[in-house]
Parts: structure tokens; sequence; C-alpha cells
């Protein structure tokens, strides 16, 4: 299982007035099923990128590499590489269309031409991942379920179609805190018992600090830093520059050794947090 | 007299089965009831659902009660005649800033509002300025649009709304879709403009927004749960969870090294340690 990003570039509207580099030579490795966030300000080229690596858009030059796999060549068959690397857009229970949520889930294997009862294999099966229980919920209508359940049901149609890479784009965002803690467990679900890679593009880097393995950083078009999270948010001052942020945790750190000389603390966690105060607290 | 004054508001949404007969109305708001005083600034927090975006709506007349009623300035929003006197004294800034913006130029988008008004051109002009100027996008005024990120566009959006010359604006979820830096420049404008004597109405799901304002309404099932100050809500960390919200992170971490309740920022952490 691998994902190959090779010298990336993409133009949006070459040769004429609204010529944009959204891609600049990007390049990149995930050999092992792990979780990689990609981190950068709006318009960094995030979204580009993702779309490449389920060819909904095709390079201007450069190559993806699915599971050893050339995605970008002539003649692709494209079916094979989305059922491959499935993605999940923003909001996408804005997508949900079916009138139930079985079949809402099982829309895309059924386009893949699965028999019936893989389909139903496949249908129970995501949903168990999303934590929703098929029993309780198949024949409901997707439009009765709350905005959480209704995100955790698009994420099961995607899965249903048993990708080896996963990709989220900000699967968090509008949710309410308890929505949004759902979704956080749900991903650590699928971290800890389906072998995949997962990429995660997120805003929110408390998120980002808790669920990532490693961390891509991407600033016009290419990639400005890549390492884990806690080397990623250690470098603070050059994120402000770029107009990210750090976790919650680190900017209160950050604050507090302001104000407290001799306080030090990477942490990237509120209970990290605590525990370096608390050790700071036995020194004086 | 209160500046905005609701009262026993309800609001069903009808609904009806595939061969068009009537169901049990949706029952969005339950009997709400509510004072917003001029120059306040209030946030509102609650679970996907639970009637916040319903209430913002109705604090300018763009859904009219099915039961009881709001009077903004003792105008009531369902008497026609005021209508639109309500509309410009309560601006509103949506979610996504994608679907607000009408023009393709982003001084034209600004000038829309008060064009619709019939204010004077040489007036439009100056409004123009003035608010592009106050969210700091001044120097992009003849960009279009199209070019800007989603947090320039919040801006402009915002722009549009001061343009009008509120008196009051709702925040609808304004910074959901923003990056950091985003959502940084537009919390510190929505502070500026309170602080220039602007009512402020904000709806989000992220606690330390809401820890900004000097009240927090907390909508649950379409009824006000909680109507406390920030720093009462966020000392019972019990009813918070109950209600599926979180505390502020600065709260969390107070609580998590036993500190008193009236510590509410990372600041006052340092100096207790």
């Amino acid at each position: 299982m691998s994902v190959e990003v090779k010298d990336l570039k993409y133009i949006y509207n070459p040769d004429m007035p609204g010529e944009t580099v959204a891609l600049d030579g990007v390049s990149f490795d995930i050999k092992e099923p792990s979780l990689v966030s990609i981190i950068g300000h709006t318009g960094s080229g995030k979204s580009t990128l993702l779309q490449h690596l389920n060819g909904l858009i095709k390079p201007t030059s450069g190559d993806v590499y699915i599971d050893g796999e050339c995605i970008t060549g002539e003649k692709k068959n494209l079916t094979e590489i989305r059922r491959k690397t499935g993605l999940v857009f923003q909001y996408p229970e804005y997508q949900l269309f079916e009138e139930t949520v079985a079949a809402d889930v099982a829309f895309g294997p059924k386009n893949l031409g699965i028999d019936e009862e893989d389909i139903e294999r496949r249908v129970r099966r995501a949903l168990k991942f999303v934590g929703l229980d098929y029993d309780e919920i198949a024949e409901m209508s997707p439009f009765e379920l709350s905005g959480g359940m209704r995100r955790r049901v698009a994420i099961a149609g995607v899965l249903a179609m048993e990708p080896s890479v996963l990709m989220m784009d900000e699967p968090t965002a509008g949710l309410d805190p308890q929505a949004h803690r759902e979704i956080l467990s749900m991903i650590k679900t699928l971290q800890q018992d389906m072998n995949m890679i997962i990429l995660l593009v997120s805003h929110n880097m408390g998120d980002v600090a808790e669920l990532s393995d490693r961390v891509i950083v991407m600033s016009d078009g290419k990639i400005v830093m890549d390492g884990t999270p806690r080397e990623i948010f250690g470098r603070r001052r050059e994120l402000r520059d770029m107009g990210l942020s750090v976790p919650p945790a680190a900017v209160m750190a950050e604050e507090i050794s302001s104000k407290l000389e001799g306080f030090e603390s990477d942490a990237l966690s509120i209970e990290e947090l605590a525990e370096d105060i608390k050790k700071f607290r036995m020194t004086i | 007299m209160s500046y905005i004054e609701v009262r026993d508001l309800r609001i069903e949404f009808p609904k009806f089965d595939e061969s068009g007969k009537a169901l049990e109305p949706k029952r969005a708001l339950r009997g709400v009831s509510l004072d917003i005083e001029k120059g306040s600034f209030t946030a509102i927090v609650g679970m996907n659902g639970s009637g916040k975006s319903t209430l913002a709506k109705c604090l300018n007349g763009l859904l009219l009660p099915t039961e009881g009623s709001v009077t903004v300035d003792g105008m009531d929003t369902r008497d026609d005649m005021h209508i639109w006197d309500i509309r410009s004294n309560i601006g509103m800034v949506f979610q996504n800033p994608d679907n607000q913006l009408v023009s393709s130029i982003v001084e034209d988008d600004v000038a829309f509002g008060p064009e619709n008004l019939g204010v004077d051109p040489a007036e439009i002009r100056k409004r123009v300025d003035e608010a592009l100027k106050k969210v700091n996008m001044y120097e992009k005024k003849d960009k279009g649009a199209h070019m800007l990120s989603g947090g320039q566009k919040q801006r402009v959006a915002i722009a549009g709304a001061v343009a009008m010359k509120p008196s009051c604006i709702v925040f609808d979820e304004p910074t959901a879709m923003l990056d950091p830096a985003g959502r940084a420049k537009v919390m510190e404008i929505i502070k500026e403009l309170n602080a220039e004597g602007i009512t402020i109405v904000l709806i989000t799901h992220f606690m330390e927004e809401a820890q900004e304002a000097e009240r927090i309404i907390v909508m649950q099932g379409g009824l006000v749960a909680a109507d406390k100050s920030p720093e009462e809500l966020f000392s019972d960390a019990e009813f918070i969870k109950k209600l599926g919200l979180e505390l502020p992170p600065a709260i969390e971490l107070r609580d998590m090294l036993g500190m008193d309740k009236s510590v509410m920022t990372a600041a006052e952490i340092a100096g207790r340690i």
C-alpha cells in the first residue's frame, strides 16, 4: 500500500489572463498505513492535490502512483483509480440523495458492478466503521438524521468502496462540539482497525495534532515542511507567517511561557500542557 | 424597552409526505423569549439543529413568527411598514463566503446594499470606502471577488453589512469555513465593530469565540437551555457536557490544574502558577 507523488505541477487557465500555478513541483511518498495531514492557508494547493490523487484532474506535469501503479498516464482506467482512492469532499452530507441510508451507502459499490450479497456485506461493514448500527438505521431516510450522523453516512458511502487510500477534506468543519468529537473518534477507529492510508486536509490544528502520524505543510503550491506533529508545530513563527497556527494547547503554552520565566512546553494537547505546568510547579 | 425583544417565539416548518399529505410540522423554535440590549455582544451556541440559525433569521424578519413576536427598536417584524427599516438596521453575515457575494467586483458588492436603499451616490462612495477600510480590504476594492481567499471574501461580506450602517450585525458561523489566519481576522473585526457601538449577535460552534461575548445563550431543541455570562456558563463542566458542548481550551486547562472558577484565560493561568 503506497502513495507516491513525483514533481507534480498543475496550472489553472494556462496561457490565459487568470493563469495560476496551483501546484509547483510537489513530491512525497507514503509507504505504509498511516494518517498524514496536509495543512496550508486557503489557496495553498491542498484541495488541488487531493483531486489529483483520485484522478479528478490531470497534472500539467509530474506523476502520481497508487500502490505502485501510475494513475496519471494516458488512457488510465479511472474507475479502478477511484475505487482505490476514496475522496470525502467538504460537507459531504450535501451529496446524500437516496431514500434510505442503506441505498445511499450502496450506491458506489453498485456502480462498480459488485453482486448484491457482497454489497450488503460492504454496507454493513462501512456503517459499523463509522459507528452506526445497520439494523437501526438502514431503512431510515438520510434526511431524518442529525448533521453529524448524515456526515458519517456520507463517509460510509466512500468506505463501502473499500479504498486503500482514504482522503478527507475538512471532515469536521461546521459541526457542533459533540458531532466533532464523534467524527474524531470515528477517524481513530479507522486508523486502528482498517489497514489504510488516510490523508486529512484540515484547518483545525487541534485535530491535526491529535490524529496525525505526519504533517505536510503547503504554501503557494509547494511543500514547505514535512514532519511529525511535534516537529511541525514547534515551528510556530514560520507557520504564523504562512497564515497558519498551532493547536490551542500550544498557543496557551506560548502565552504562559511569555509571562512566566523559565517555563517551557512543547505540549500539543491540553493534558500534556497541564502535566508540564504541574512539573514546573514542583520546581518552584 | 430593549433593542430587540423576542417574546414566546415559535417557528414551525410544514412537512408533507410523498403524496403531499400534511404531516406533523417541524417545530424549530418552541417558545423562545429574550432581550438583546443596544451595543451588547451576545453569542448563541448549541448543537446542529437546536434552532440557532432559525432564531437568527427571525431577528431581521427573514423568518416570521408562527406564534409570538419579535420587535426591533419597537418595530414588529410582521409589520410590512417596518420590515425594510428592520432589515437596514440588522445586517447578517452567513457561514459560506461563496454564497453571499452578489457582484464580481469587490467594491460593487459592498455598494449593493446601500444602492438598494437609494442612498445618494456620493454618500455610497464614502460608505464603501469606509467599510472596506474597516475590514482592511480597501486596497483590493477593484479586484475580482473570485480572486479572493475565503477569509477575504468573508471580510468583504462584512463590509457589505457595515456599509448599510446597521445598528446590529448577526453573524451565523462566520468562521466555520476559514483558515486560522482568516478566523483570527474576522474575530478581530467583530470585536472592533462592537467596540464602536454596533450590537453583535454571534452564532458559533467554537467555544473560544463564544467566550469573547459578554453573554452566551445556549439553544437546545428549539428552546433556550441557558442564558449566562461566559464565567457562569463555563463554571459548570457537567452541564456543558450535557448540552453537547465543550469547554474553551483555557478553561479546560484551568479545571485540570484545579484553579478557581474566576480564572478565564491562559494569561490568568500564568499569573496563578
